[in-house]
């Protein structure tokens, strides 16, 4: 752990280029969510050459399917943590690339091919607690808008949140192309043999 | 007085709720003895939020994951308890009606038309898995398996030749595989059989219904499973993957006895966030949460 920052979105490409894996960030601004649906959804209406209904560039995309409830006309976020980010791992680097997002967040790491748009774009991924759900609805301050709720349901859907002071979030591939995660499940995979192999 | 359907509908409404909103304090207490000789500082964050989450969901009364699970109910049902049959469809509706209380995220998707229910109950959810017992009385263990820590799940047919070693092997594979995806510290279920599916039933008893800390019966497997966790702890994977000493809280082992020509080892992980809550209720329609929970 080596820097702790507090961002606003939307960011620069100052903002994510200075920092680093293991770096800390709390995000304050503007950010949206996009699970394995809407990734789909938003890449086909850009492919199309049709206009998002918000605009995407310099937010965070968090991966997540919230629990929400309906209170007097207002949206309440009940629970809202990370899910498993790796199922994006085939379109992010096209979703970074065509939508100009700064940071993505979520949990689980990502691969090779997120870490190259990042490097080629400038954009970070990083790591909000697995399952620390009510932690994160806390700093989601506001519903601004939700898209394609009817089609793809409450969990699919885009949600547009305010949040403050989200985190803490743990920057695992940086600007650089450099991912945290690979060393220490490279180093995960020699430790497994090893055990084997004391074995028999 | 007989039980009604109403009060059989009530209580599992309120283990349900329980289990979504309340962790169990043998889990709480082993993720805070991982906090506490957790020397790596971004994994000690995490498990602060970890923990600091947990406390905030049983104060609030709310989910502690947002992904709220797909519901199973293990059941231990009295050859005379009142309502056999029924329990199904009455567990059914609890699923739907906490769905709304709590509330629960909606997550019985057809897989093939792609359609969301809405309500958590769909075809064949929620699963099942009930046993007859002498008595009056029903016993259920409702538990809300996350999809993260089910993604990962493993089964190998392994060859009975290679004995013990297809356990090791598979155990570890899978573990240094799922890496920081199922939200570890996880719980490990590993299960050995004669047949595939019992493996995989078994591996999910083992992770999901035994506390932290509780060791097999039998001495040699109850070794093995303590030295599996020291195993799977020094793969250094740590707290949602970002290293460190504590991969896993526990990890529990249960068999069958194999067929000679068969020796299925099946995998299955909980993340720590395990949403567990046990009760009984009586053919008068007593009730009781007898698990004990955090209060927040």
């Amino acid at each position: 752990m080596t820097n702790v920052y507090h961002l606003r979105t939307p960011l620069s490409e100052k903002d994510v280029r200075k920092l680093r894996v293991g770096d800390t960030v709390y995000l304050s601004g503007l950010i949206f969510t996009a699970r394995d649906a809407a990734h789909r959804k938003i890449l086909d209406l850009i492919n199309h050459g049709e206009k998002l209904p918000f605009d995407p560039r310099g937010l965070a995309v968090y991966h997540v399917g919230p629990v929400v409830r309906r209170k007097n006309g207002e949206w309440e976020v009940i629970a809202a943590g990370p899910t498993t980010s790796a199922r994006l791992e085939p379109v992010e680097h096209e979703f970074i690339a065509k939508t100009g997002v700064r940071m993505i967040i979520g949990k689980g790491g990502m691969g090779a091919k997120t870490a190259e748009a990042c490097k080629k774009y400038g954009a970070v991924y990083a790591v909000f607690t697995g399952g620390a759900a009510v932690l994160a609805a806390q700093a989601i301050k506001r519903v601004v808008d939700v898209y394609w709720l009817d089609e793809l349901g409450i969990p699919e859907a885009v949600w547009l949140f305010e949040v403050e002071e989200f985190g803490p979030l743990t920057v695992t591939i940086d600007a650089t192309g450099k991912n945290l995660y690979d060393e220490i499940l490279e180093r995960a995979k020699r430790k497994a043999q090893e055990i084997l192999s004391r074995l028999s | 007085m007989t039980l009604s359907p109403e009060e059989l509908k009530n209580f599992l409404i309120e283990l349900i709720r329980t289990a979504e909103t309340r962790l169990p304090v043998d889990v709480y207490e082993a993720l805070k003895q991982a906090y506490e000789v957790e020397d790596n500082p971004i994994a000690k964050q995490h498990l602060g939020a970890i923990l600091r989450n947990s406390e905030l969901a049983a104060k609030l009364g709310k989910p502690i994951c947002q992904d709220t699970g797909t519901p199973v109910f293990y059941a231990e049902m009295g050859a005379d308890f009142p309502l056999r049959s029924e329990f199904y469809d009455i567990a059914r509706e609890a699923v739907r009606e906490a769905t709304k209380l709590v509330p629960l995220r909606p997550n019985a998707v057809d897989p093939f038309k792609k359609k969301n229910t809405g309500d958590n109950t769909g075809r064949f959810v929620p699963w099942f898995e009930v046993e007859i017992v002498p008595g009056s009385d029903l016993k259920v263990t409702f538990v809300a398996k996350g999809g993260g820590s089910e993604a990962p799940s493993t089964l190998r047919m392994g060859l009975p030749i290679r004995g013990v070693r297809n356990v090791w092997e598979t155990v570890l594979q899978a573990i240094v595989e799922a890496g920081p995806k199922p939200c570890p510290p996880v719980i490990v279920g590993v299960g050995v059989a004669a047949l595939s599916d019992q493996a995989m039933a078994l591996a999910k008893r083992a992770a999901l219904l035994r506390p932290i800390g509780d060791r097999h019966p039998d001495p040699e497997i109850a070794r093995l499973e303590e030295e599996m966790l020291k195993a799977v702890n020094e793969l250094g994977i740590g707290v949602h993957g970002f290293g460190g000493k504590v991969t896993a809280l526990d990890l529990h082992i249960e068999y069958a006895h194999r067929h000679p020509a068969t020796y299925a080892v099946a995998v299955a992980t909980n993340c720590w966030a395990m949403r567990r809550a046990t009760g009984y209720i009586t053919s008068e329609g007593k009730w009781e949460i007898i698990s004990k929970h955090i209060t927040g």
